[in-house]
């Protein structure tokens, strides 16, 4: 296609456009229960406009859900990191700890969140109201820290001999070669792993919060699906999607600054 | 007593011996310089003096004690710089002499640190990353590392060969300027010949690989300071280049006789990086890719 100034906006819109045009299209046609763009604009106006606004435990504007989710996507994250970069720097020094976990690694790495939700909730049955939270938090670090785990494993593994013969003759302590040399190495693979792995834990979340009901935005999408205003669907779709894209561009962002080093 | 002695080395990695009974012994003072060609095992026995690999049988006695690890009595200069890429000079070099002289003020080890710094002359580029710096002034600083660390023998492997010829010059006036000051026991590794005579005392051919061993050592004695212009119409000194260049030359003939190899080459173009790039360049299929086979034998 031919380049003509300001086409990173106009083409992007122009796209945006297509679809909106389509969606019209099939909403108008064959797809009856399907709203419109402009009916889902109308129905949705008091969640956008007031976007923080809190009229009952469901009925909430879309950032404040949004916030609701993000924070416990924060928490859930937080602990894949945790328990993921450790394991993936193990994985990466000792082969022995890759013979023996990586298989059961690969097994449980493929595994939907809806499977593992369940399982966090029965594991945290005991703490009663609580339990939701927690079986959330628990499914998301599950999920999410496999992209971590694996390249945090990849990145100790490419690390230059070179840099290892470094320590070596400088007689470095085991803390030292860790925190001087392999770290440091290690850390653009690890945020590569970072980013995958917040991607994850924001898919992960909606499914979280459609099993458990708890309030934000996949909660929100659940219940406004049983209420049947199916134009807060569409919001919430369009809500994750861009707070998705956001997430990622950030993390990419960061793992660009330290790509450079 | 020598500082270094190398009785019997034998190392394989799996196949046939890289290096077949070593012997060297290195006097305290000395710059030994070993020269061979390329994968004629050179690497492999320095790392053998630095402790990073241990021989199969012999044994390395640096001060009539065994080496059995790395150690920074040691210094070493890898061929490929081995900056830590995310410090910048000093701090690179401050990893090593923090590490080397722990009971030491930090003012102290600072002035080390600088005064290492000003010996390869990159004062100016103290606080610059080593991706800023240019190959020879990158190599200036792995030798800063090496120093600062005051080991006993300093090791070189190949540490001017990643360099063009120009800066190499210049490099190698500023080895000698460097171990005219404090005459530091050296090894230097290399594969030119004119290096060796230039810097070294003493210099060692290694035969070729696999089961390479060490020739009979020739003695450098040439008068110094060695000025690289005056040298090239020094009688002497075209005799013992001639000398080492023909044992090397004697070596490979043997070699050439022994070895017949096929070489498959892949059908490369030479790209042109200066043309626009219109299209995203497409990893090649396999079925692509074309081969070229070409017999190299005697």
């Amino acid at each position: 296609m031919k380049q003509f100034k300001l086409d990173w906006l106009v083409l992007p819109i122009f796209g945006v456009l297509v679809i909106l045009g389509l969606w019209a299209a099939c909403s108008a046609t064959w797809a009856k229960d399907l709203p419109s763009p402009l009916k889902t604009w109308e129905s949705s106006k008091p969640y956008i406009l007031e976007p923080f606004a809190k009229r009952g435990e469901m009925d909430q504007g879309i950032l404040r859900f949004t916030w609701y989710s993000l924070v416990l996507v924060a928490q859930g994250y937080a602990l894949a990191l945790i328990i993921g970069t450790p394991i993936g720097f193990f994985l990466g020094l000792s082969k022995g700890f890759t013979k023996t976990f990586d298989p059961i690694i690969q097994v449980l790495r493929p595994v939907s969140p809806l499977a593992w939700l369940p399982l966090g909730l029965v594991l945290f049955l005991s703490t009663g109201k609580e339990a939701g939270t927690y079986g959330a938090l628990f499914t998301i670090a599950i999920c999410s820290m496999w992209p971590t785990v694996l390249n945090t494993a990849v990145g100790v593994r490419a690390v230059p001999q070179d840099f290892l013969n470094v320590g070596r003759v400088l007689k470095l302590s085991r803390w030292k070669t860790l925190t001087k040399i392999l770290i440091p190495a290690t850390l653009p693979y690890m945020f590569t792993g970072f980013r995958l792995s917040l991607g994850i834990a924001w898919l992960v979340i909606v499914a979280a919060e459609m099993l458990t009901g708890r309030p934000g935005v996949g909660g929100f999408l659940w219940q406004e699906y049983n209420a049947l205003i199916y134009e807060h669907i569409i919001l919430s779709i369009i809500t994750i999607g861009v707070v998705g894209f956001i997430l990622d561009r950030l993390m990419s962002l960061l793992e660009q600054r330290f790509k450079s080093v | 007593m020598p500082l270094l002695e190398i009785k019997n080395v034998s190392k394989a990695f799996g196949g046939p011996p890289v290096l077949h009974a070593v012997n060297l012994s290195i006097e305290r003072g000395e710059f030994v310089a070993i020269v061979g060609y390329s994968g004629s095992g050179k690497t492999t026995l320095i790392s053998l003096v630095a402790g990073l690999i241990a021989p199969d049988s012999g044994t390395v006695k640096l001060n009539d004690v065994v080496v059995t690890g790395p150690g920074p009595d040691r210094g070493i200069v890898f061929q490929n710089y081995s900056l830590l890429p995310w410090l910048t000079v000093t701090e690179n070099i401050a990893l090593a002499v923090d590490q080397v002289f722990p009971n030491k003020s930090p003012g102290e080890r600072a002035e080390v640190i600088a005064r290492t710094i000003a010996t390869v002359n990159l004062t100016p580029h103290a606080e610059k990353l080593p991706r800023q710096l240019s190959g020879g002034q990158r190599q200036r600083v792995s030798v800063a590392r090496a120093l600062a660390m005051d080991p006993q023998i300093l090791l070189l492997d190949e540490p001017l060969s990643a360099l063009d010829a120009l800066t190499r010059a210049t490099l190698q006036d500023e080895f000698e300027r460097i171990w005219e000051k404090d005459k530091k026991t050296v090894v230097l590794i290399t594969n030119d010949v004119d290096e060796a005579l230039l810097l070294a005392d003493r210099i060692i051919p290694l035969t070729p690989g696999p089961g390479a061993h060490l020739g009979d050592s020739v003695n450098v004695t040439l008068a110094r300071p060695r000025d690289r212009k005056s040298l090239n119409h020094d009688p002497e000194f075209k005799r013992l280049r001639a000398l080492v260049t023909n044992q090397l030359l004697n070596y490979g003939a043997k070699r050439r006789a022994t070895v017949t190899k096929k070489l498959i080459l892949p059908d490369l173009l030479p790209e042109d990086l200066d043309a626009p790039r219109t299209t995203r360049r497409r990893p090649l299929r396999p079925h692509e890719i074309k081969k070229e086979e070409v017999v190299a034998a005697s």
